[in-house]
């Protein structure tokens, strides 16, 4: 039934075929591949480059704005053991989670990593930082060896290698003794550290550390398990279960407290929970003033806020850029598309001469143009418009930044806006003045819209390049006139904090999508026409 | 001169006329030279002439896009010479037809009866009539550029005639179309105008759109109208060798006058031949002249008594269907042509041979002389 269906409809539309008879359109495809296969080989190289040099550093990016596995990296077991604890309760974690910290800090200071992991959490809960490179330094001198003393007296077995490597072969050693298996992990590592890494981590006893990671992991088990435990043919747990109310504790809390009553305070505590997981959203929460808390996402307290402010400021300012780009540039495009040929060039190398000029230059030339002992400001007091003390504050704030990014940014105002006005044909004009419109009429009625695909084309430019500019603004913004770029190039350069700055990019990127999009919907894309 | 249509100007008034009107963009070399020009009122006149030759600058002075150095231009006998384009209320057809871009077809239209505050009602209806006359009726809400080129051409048209002027001026408004188009677009003009009685100055290069089209054609030269006739005198009667050459085709002769005698005047070729031909512009006897002769009029092999007769070597035969196209070597031209009508009675002349040429006195024109 369906066959003869199918008969019929390939009857009804029987698809092209070649001479010869194969689909039309197999053949064109294979007629075409080769050329699409040149085309490919022209654009690979840019292409390599682009995905290499560009998307790549991109994407890795935007990556860390929300990747956050140096806390998981660094202290595994801290993290697992911090996951049994609830933070809301209000009293700081058990001893069992002071002894993975130990263990982890173990290898992390060894490895120097611990620094590290202390200026990220820092970002968030300031103080911490120090912590870690306090503890880091006296974690050698920790009392460690109470457990292991306890242990072998209990059973001498324990007193060697082979007692770990049979304790490792036992079923599920990994669910029973979570913190035990972690801190051999942590252990050989510290020993390829230390000892370098021909050494074998599993001809050597175990640090004490390590005992006592096992001391706790024994202190969660049940009766079941001891039974299957102490059934076991190594005997190593015969008599263990019995005596394990006997076995001191080491109190590494203590010792912690010791060195710094931070390991004390509860909102460090929460802060690493909260900041466990591998992937947060605390760079974004932070990059519009906000942090969590407790009781969930609040706003930073008023004096604390600062991103939020830098957007609307960045937003503001590109956009009386854009303005006074196009309130500019508009005439001197006219001009360009209406002089005679010779005089429009001469105009248009004007036009293009800054961009021969190095952009540090310029920007430097407004400071020297704009201070206050500077040009203007003596021009203006010599033809007597301002008095000696009135002298105007034009660098260094907002003003100083307009002014010098307009000027930088005009050349992409007008370059669209002038090929958008020479396609605009003269004839127009005498056309709208034929049939009686005066000169203001025929301008504003028939050549202006003409050239909105000129302005829409001039704005997006000169916008989205504003609204992401540095050098400028931070030569001449003072501390009033920078934008958010500053704020991402103190983060990646100065304070080293490139969640954040990453955080801040990817929101500056999606309002530039954003805009862009806004722009396609209302305007249209399609109408842009960068010549 | 066409003195018929010049005398009844006369009598109405002119609707646009140019008084010693001379224009030059350098101050060195003048553009337009003493033109002086009559248009009557419901006159259809074409300005035809190479590029170059001041036609469109004429046409530009009198819509008012450039001053004229010297002289006046009248527009129903008013001086406009500071009349600012708007005020000249004169239609304007384009060469790209200058249509607004960011406009429907219909707000094209409308645009200058809203420069002269129509009420919305008035305005509809006469942008309603202006399209159904040019049969674009259906087309007021497209944007031009989904228009064809000659539906476009005909928005021009109607948007030049929209208000009422009483003079409309067209800068080549066919150039950009195909020759089929160009035809059929040339009636439609045509008719428009007789239907609506508008003078119309019509600016082009094209010989054909100026004979089909216009009451009077006035061919530039070098800033200068070479002559101001009816098409039909234009190719009939042309003044001088350039009107000659430039309208239609044409056979040139040049040799030396040896004769003046009531109109008719007698010439020795260049290689010798003697021939008989209208005296119309040449000098005394001795100068030099060149005939200018139709290749419509040569009769190959003349059957009756002809005035000139002469011999020719067929160069070239080229069949054409409803003719014979033949490429002659007649007293020194080499490219002496001849139409032969394909009436099925002539065997095709052979290449290479020689055969005798007739043709009227009157019908070879004896003219300035070109080098």
């Amino acid at each position: 039934m369906s066959a003869s269906i199918q008969a019929t409809t390939d009857l009804s539309t029987p698809k092209p075929l070649t001479v010869d008879g194969r689909p039309l359109k197999k053949s064109l495809a294979r007629a075409l591949r080769r050329d699409k296969l040149r085309a490919f080989l022209l654009i690979f190289p840019l292409l390599a480059f682009i995905v290499l040099s560009f998307v790549m550093p991109i994407g890795d990016m935007l990556f860390r704005s929300v990747e956050n596995s140096i806390v998981e990296k660094t202290l595994p077991g801290t993290v697992k053991a911090l996951s049994r604890w609830d933070s809301t309760i209000g009293d700081i974690p058990d001893e069992a989670v002071f002894t993975a910290l130990a263990d982890d800090l173990m290898l992390a200071q060894e490895i120097k990593r611990h620094t590290r992991l202390g200026s990220r959490l820092n970002y968030d809960q300031p103080g911490i930082s120090s912590l870690f490179r306090k503890t880091g330094r006296r974690l050698k001198k920790f009392e460690n060896t109470a457990a292991q003393d306890a242990l072998v007296q209990i059973n001498a077995a324990w007193d060697s290698p082979a007692a770990w490597i049979s304790l490792q072969e036992i079923p599920s050693f990994d669910t029973h003794f979570p913190a035990t298996a972690q801190s051999l992990q942590n252990w050989s590592g510290w020993v390829a550290s230390e000892e370098g890494e021909e050494v074998d981590a599993t001809t050597l006893q175990p640090h004490g550390f390590t005992y006592a990671s096992l001391l706790q992991d024994l202190k969660t088990l049940d009766a079941s398990t001891w039974e299957t435990l102490e059934a076991d043919a190594s005997g190593l747990f015969t008599g263990v279960n019995d005596q394990l109310q006997n076995i001191p504790e080491e109190n590494f809390t203590s010792q912690f407290a010791d060195i710094d009553d931070g390991w004390l305070d509860l909102d460090n505590w929460r802060a690493m929970k909260r900041l466990s997981p591998r992937y947060i959203d605390s760079y974004f929460l932070a990059s519009i003033d906000s942090e969590r808390t407790e009781s969930g996402v609040e706003r930073k307290s008023e004096n604390e806020r600062i991103y939020a402010t830098l957007f609307v400021r960045t937003i503001l300012i590109s956009l009386v850029i854009t303005m006074s780009c196009i309130l500019l540039g508009y005439p001197v495009a006219f001009l360009l598309a209406n002089l005679p040929v010779r005089a429009s060039n001469l105009v248009l190398i004007l036009v293009l001469l800054p961009f021969w000029t190095s952009l540090l230059v310029r920007t430097s030339a407004w400071k020297v143009l704009l201070q206050q002992q500077g040009v203007i400001n003596d021009l203006l007091v010599w033809i007597g418009l301002i008095d000696n003390a009135g002298r105007l504050v034009m660098i260094n704030n907002m003003t100083g930044t307009i002014i010098a990014m307009t000027h930088i940014l005009l050349p992409f105002m007008i370059l669209p806006l002038f090929s958008v006005m020479k396609t605009i044909s003269p004839t127009y004009m005498r056309a709208a003045k034929s049939m009686g419109a005066s000169d203001s009429l025929a301008f504003w009625r028939i050549y202006f819209p003409n050239t909105i695909p000129g302005i829409g084309a001039g704005s997006i430019l000169v916008f989205i390049l504003s609204i992401g500019y540095y050098i400028t603004p931070a030569l001449v913004g003072g501390t009033k006139g920078v934008f958010i770029s500053n704020r991402i190039a103190y983060h990646i350069s100065s304070s080293l904090n490139w969640g954040l700055a990453a955080a801040l990019g990817s929101i500056l990127l999606v309002l530039v999508l954003a805009l862009y999009w806004t722009y396609d919907r209302i305007v249209g894309i399609d109408k842009v026409n960068l010549g | 001169m066409s003195s018929s249509v010049q005398a009844s100007s006369d009598v109405r008034g002119a609707a646009v006329r140019f008084e010693h009107v001379q224009k030059s963009y350098d101050g060195e070399i003048l553009v337009v030279k003493d033109l002086n020009l009559d248009i009557a009122p419901g006159e259809f006149v074409t300005m035809l002439g190479p590029s170059g030759s001041g036609k469109t600058t004429c046409l530009m002075m009198l819509a008012g896009f450039e001053p004229a150095t010297n002289g006046e231009i009248f527009l129903n006998d008013k001086p406009i010479n500071n009349v600012p384009p708007r005020k000249r209320g004169i239609g304007m057809v384009f060469q790209n037809y200058a249509l607004f871009p960011h406009m429907s077809v219909a707000e094209n239209l409308a645009f200058p009866l809203e420069i002269r505050k129509m009420g919305k009602s008035e305005r509809e209806e006469k942008v309603k009539r202006a399209l159904d006359m040019v049969e674009l009726g259906a087309f007021g809400n497209r944007r031009p550029a989904q228009l064809s080129g000659g539906q476009q051409q005909r928005v021009a048209v109607a948007r030049a005639l929209v208000f009422d002027p009483d003079l409309v001026l067209m800068d080549e408004p066919l150039g950009a179309l195909d020759k089929q188009l160009r035809e059929q677009m040339q009636y439609e003009i045509k008719h428009i105008h007789e239907s609506l009685g508008v003078s119309v100055v019509y600016v082009t290069h094209d010989q054909t759109e100026a004979l089909t089209m216009s009451d009077r054609v006035a061919v530039f030269q070098d800033g200068v109208i070479q002559q101001l006739s009816s098409p039909d005198d234009l190719y009939e009667s042309p003044q001088n060798s350039f009107v000659a050459q430039f309208i239609g085709e044409n056979n040139k002769l040049s040799g030396v006058i040896t004769g003046i005698d009531n109109g008719l005047c007698g010439m020795t070729l260049d290689d010798g031949t003697k021939v008989t031909a209208e005296a119309v512009n040449v000098g005394d006897i001795g100068s030099r002249a060149t005939i200018s002769l139709r290749p419509e009029r040569v009769e190959l092999e003349p059957q009756e008594l002809r005035d000139n007769r002469v011999n020719g070597k067929v160069v070239e035969v080229l069949y054409l269907g409803d003719h014979l196209r033949i490429v002659m070597s007649v007293a020194g031209n080499h490219e002496f042509i001849v139409k032969l009508p394909n009436g099925g009675r002539h065997s095709s002349p052979i290449e290479g041979q020689s055969y005798q040429l007739g043709w009227s006195a009157l019908d070879a024109k004896a003219l300035d002389p070109v080098s």
